[in-house]
């Protein structure tokens, strides 16, 4: 299970992570009952963006439907939309957006509101195709997406995910299993033997390394390359020799919640504590650079953070060792300091 | 002693898959006895002593426990037997008291005649100054006393003690038995598995199990007569020599 | 009944004994609420970006002048050379280039058609879109300010209100989240090792040899943790008021009753794991490495539901948190009473009817 668990998941989640903003569900009233509204109309539907949920001329209908969850934008198109229109040369149509989440909300109005500046043109031409050919100069913009020309987000969540899967397992089942021992009292048993401390400390965290480099394993050639079609643009032993280093530094978390803990209901408290936090303030989910200075901190101190940004590197961008000797060097740090922290502290409990 | 019979099984047997633990066990015990349950580790004591408690279904044959049927009354028997496992299972988090507190509870004693008899126990085991302390902090001798007397708390008909003794001391053996004679001159049944020859000794009767079959029956003074033998030792030799199961 | 105090008694004493737990169960909650709702946020700023301006020209000039006054970005000017932008996405240096190619004004003036390149390093998609719209917008409304001069005939203006958070602040789409997620969590996990953990220190047998009713032990057992979450929902409120500025709109009676149902659904999940499994080990993996991501993901406020493949919309129906999530919107930002949420309230107690029944009917009162 401790294999089947983190598998299913990595193939499972990255289907989830999709911030594509995309089926958004749009109420419009219409009070003009036009030529114009209706294409206006067609138009946003058929931009693919975006769901008609709702149809009607009555705007308390609309806005209950988004307070149902039903709607997300509410389109309203004023009466005699059209006749004014075309003679007093301008008119107003309101947009109301259900703003709790606020990317969603401004991505979701950019979009209508570039569907409706190019509804305009097209009209403004169709008006003035007869007149002056003057028309207005053009700035065009070319983007490009390097790396991920399609901005596919799956790319980007799975190295994320595997990480975190690995870091679950070794620090989690590595805290868990010395509890355990406390709690069972097997560990007195150990402590009166000769087995020198650092030999039994050794001989725990070995099996927790070599199944978090299994899992890896796994996750990186099964899941990611075979499911997910994902193959590392960079050194796949540049990869390894990372993740080499980073379970160390993460066991080293693992002994750390032990030594503090006496029962494995408390280990697991801490567990997934600092799962939490090492999680969110990882950037897996939303970028670091958005943080206040503070948390930005938080993230720096977080190992999850190092390993996340090396595997989009190096698997994403092909990014080399000279990319990443800060990573390590960090990783290393943290290595040295959890271990050593955790050898201390179990010297002066026991 | 009276011949009211308390424990009366037929043919009592469980079987996990092809693997028989108990075969059909057929037994009496009368109302007041120490009846000693031996055998090897894996002769299938504690299995036995499990069907009887209700913790496990048996696979075929009969028992009537304190005058309730095995197979249709479980929950009666409950309120009528007390049990003590190998792990002597108090709350280690919890103190003397609010063990002895629960456990009342949950054999729905009065509030009142939980304090009163909790005091009586404490006072007799001579806990008084440990009474507020966690049961963890108390060495293992005085925790296994404090769990029979906490299994007998609410007077069972009958007492099931799985090992109740290991890992302690002579003297606090010896105690330890004290207070099952207290309870046996009470009318309380004690039906006990142990595998201490001399802890054999006190008991009234024994039978004793090999590969899953009750070998033999009887007082502990006419067994070593019928094997000619000088100890209960010898007898356990000689009984479990044919054992093909391997001790666990 | 006796039974019933007797039981509830001694879950508390084992709650209240172990004081380092007790003291995470308190301090998670407010840690992790502070935490990511003043440190999570899709919205994106300060990102470093290059500019390589090959015209040198009074429009690309204004134009970067106000790229520069954006706060979404931070211009790093160290980089002279476009063979560069490679190295320096690769080194996480930078995420966007924009390039004005020469003779960028005069194209603009002469062919009335000029074009601007933006190179983004979409290894974080989310990252690059955002950017990349970002620095359209700021291209676009100077294009629009240049048109401003000149009248144009028959335009449509789109007036825009934000509702309900008109600031767009991500506290009012996160708060909600991590209160679903926290609660979520932490209730499970502390009941899915309450029934296994006696089983494991063997004090099982002893109360399934008692005549005791096994409805009582699982109910008893989630008491103590119903009330201490209910502690920890106040303490979660006041902090999302008074700290982070979340309104409460609705009926905050309401609230708390939705709550303590969310909190009943996560306990009786927490039991049904309990009775379940065998060790407390097994249990903590299914209720943490099992859960945490899958309820990270599926509440909806990470990721929108809505744009998940189907069969992974159909799972997040039984993730009792997004449940709750839409609630908790509802009643304290949309302010909007039960007619609103029956639905989902309606989910939620089936769940934790369901969830109690199996657990209590799985309960094995024999051990075998």
């Amino acid at each position: 299970m401790i294999i089947a668990l983190p598998v299913i998941q990595l193939m499972v989640l990255p289907l989830a992570a999709d911030f594509e903003i995309k089926n958004i569900n749009i109420a419009v009233v219409d009070h003009d009952h036009s030529a114009l509204s209706r294409s206006l109309r067609e138009k946003i539907v058929a931009s693919g963006y975006f769901r008609l949920t709702v149809f009607g001329d009555s705007y308390p209908d609309a806005f209950k439907a988004m307070e149902r969850n039903k709607a997300d934008i509410i389109l309203e198109i004023p009466n005699d939309f059209e006749k004014d229109l075309a003679r007093d040369g301008g008119q107003d149509l309101f947009l109301a957006m259900n703003a709790i989440n606020g990317t969603k909300a401004s991505v979701g109005g950019s979009y209508l509101g570039r569907i409706i500046a190019d509804f305009n043109q097209q009209y403004r031409k169709n008006l003035m195709i007869q007149s002056n050919s003057e028309s207005s100069s053009i700035i065009s913009i070319n983007p490009i997406n390097w790396y991920n020309l399609f901005l596919n987000y799956k790319i980007f969540m799975v190295p994320g995910i595997l990480v975190v899967m690995v870091t679950m397992i070794g620090a989690y089942m590595c805290a868990l299993n010395i509890v355990k021992e406390k709690e069972v009292g097997t560990i007195e048993q150990i402590n009166v033997t000769p087995i020198k401390k650092h030999h039994f400390i050794l001989g725990k965290l070995i099996p927790f390394w070599v199944i978090g480099m299994f899992v890896f394993t796994i996750g990186l050639f099964l899941v990611a390359r075979i499911v997910y079609g994902i193959v590392p643009l960079g050194s796949i032993g540049l990869l390894y020799a990372f993740l080499a280093l980073y379970l160390v530094a993460v066991l080293g978390i693992g002994l750390i919640i032990s030594t503090y803990s006496n029962t494995q209901q408390q280990a697991m408290s801490l567990a997934f504590f600092f799962m939490m936090i090492f999680l969110l303030m990882s950037g897996l989910f939303t970028s670091i650079d958005s943080m206040p200075e503070w948390a930005k901190w938080i993230a720096r101190l977080n190992p999850v953070t190092y390993f996340i940004e090396v595997m989009r590197m190096v698997v994403m961008k092909g990014s080399e060792f000279k990319d990443i000797k800060m990573h390590f060097a960090v990783t290393a740090v943290f290595a040295v300091v959890f271990n050593a922290w955790a050898i201390l502290n179990y010297r002066k409990t026991s | 002693m009276e011949n009211e019979v308390v424990i009366k099984t037929e043919n009592l047997t469980k079987a996990f898959g092809d693997f028989i633990a108990a075969n059909a066990i057929t037994f009496d015990v009368y109302k007041g006895e120490i009846f000693g349950f031996l055998g090897a580790n894996g002769a299938g004591k504690t299995t036995a002593m499990r069907m009887l408690c209700g913790l496990s279904t048996p696979t075929s044959g009969k028992a009537n426990i304190a005058g309730f049927d095995i197979w249709t009354q479980t929950e009666e028997i409950k309120k009528h037997i007390g049990y003590m496992s190998q792990k002597f299972s108090l709350y280690e988090d919890l103190t003397v008291r609010e063990n002895i507190r629960f456990f009342g509870g949950i054999y729905g004693l009065k509030g009142k005649e939980i304090r009163q008899k909790g005091d009586a126990i404490i006072k007799k085991l001579g806990l008084e100054n440990e009474a507020k302390k966690l049961v963890k902090s108390l060495p293992l001798g005085w925790k296994q006393k404090l769990a029979f007397s906490i299994a007998i708390f609410h007077e069972p008909k009958i007492v099931f003690l799985d090992e109740p003794t290991g890992g302690v001391d002579p003297v606090t053996r010896r105690q330890f038995w004290d207070l099952i004679y207290e309870a046996s001159e009470r009318g309380i049944t004690v039906f006990v598995t142990t595998h201490y020859m001399d802890e054999a000794e006190y008991c009234n009767r024994i039978s004793m199990m090999v590969d899953g079959v009750i070998k033999a029956l009887d007082s502990p003074k006419k067994l070593k007569e019928n094997y000619g033998v000088e100890t209960m030792d010898e007898v356990f030799y000689e009984l479990a020599r044919g054992a093909q199961r391997k001790a666990d | 009944m006796k039974q019933f105090i007797a039981f509830f008694t001694k879950e508390f004493l084992h709650v209240f004994r172990d004081r380092k737990t007790l003291l995470l169960l308190f301090g998670l909650p407010v840690v992790q609420i502070v935490l990511f709702g003043f440190a999570l946020s899709n919205e994106i700023k300060n990102s470093k970006i290059v500019i390589f301006d090959y015209a040198k020209d009074a429009t690309s000039r204004k134009i970067i002048e106000k790229l520069e006054v954006s706060k979404s970005f931070e211009i790093e000017k160290n980089i002279t050379r476009v063979e560069d932008i490679d190295k320096s996405f690769r080194a996480e240096n930078i995420k966007l280039a924009i390039v004005f190619p020469a003779n960028f004004g005069e194209d603009l003036v002469h062919l009335k058609n000029a074009s601007v390149q933006i190179i983004a390093d979409a290894s974080d998609p989310n990252t690059a879109n955002t950017l990349t719209s970002y620095a359209t917008n700021v291209i676009m409304s100077y294009q629009k300010e240049m048109m401003q001069t000149r009248n144009i005939p028959y335009s449509i203006n789109t007036e825009m209100r934000m509702l309900y958070n008109p600031e767009l602040k991500g506290t009012t789409n996160f708060v909600p989240g991590v209160m679903a997620l926290v609660m979520l969590l932490i209730c499970v996990l502390m009941t899915s090792v309450s029934i296994v953990r006696e089983k494991e220190n063997g004090t099982m047998e002893v109360l399934l040899v008692s005549p005791f009713n096994p409805f009582l032990v699982v109910i008893s057992k989630a008491i103590p943790y119903l009330i201490l979450s209910l502690f920890n929902l106040i303490v979660i409120l006041v902090l999302s008021v008074y700290l982070l500025d979340m309104p409460i709109n609705g009926n905050i009676f309401l609230l708390f009753a939705e709550s303590a149902l969310l909190i009943l659904a996560a306990l009786s999940l927490g039991l049904l794991i309990s009775t379940l499994t065998n060790s407390q080990q097994e249990a903590m993996l299914f209720s943490l490495m099992g859960m945490l991501l899958p309820t990270m993901m599926l509440t909806g406020f990470m990721f929108p539901l809505e744009n998940m493949p189907v069969p992974l919309q159909v799972i997040s129906n039984i993730v009792p948190s997004k449940w709750y999530y839409i609630i908790v919107k509802s009643i304290m930002i949309k302010g909007l009473g039960f007619s609103a949420i029956w639905k989902e309230t309606l989910i939620l107690a089936g769940m934790t009817a369901l969830l109690l029944t199996i657990s209590i009917r799985k309960f094995n009162i024999r051990l075998e």
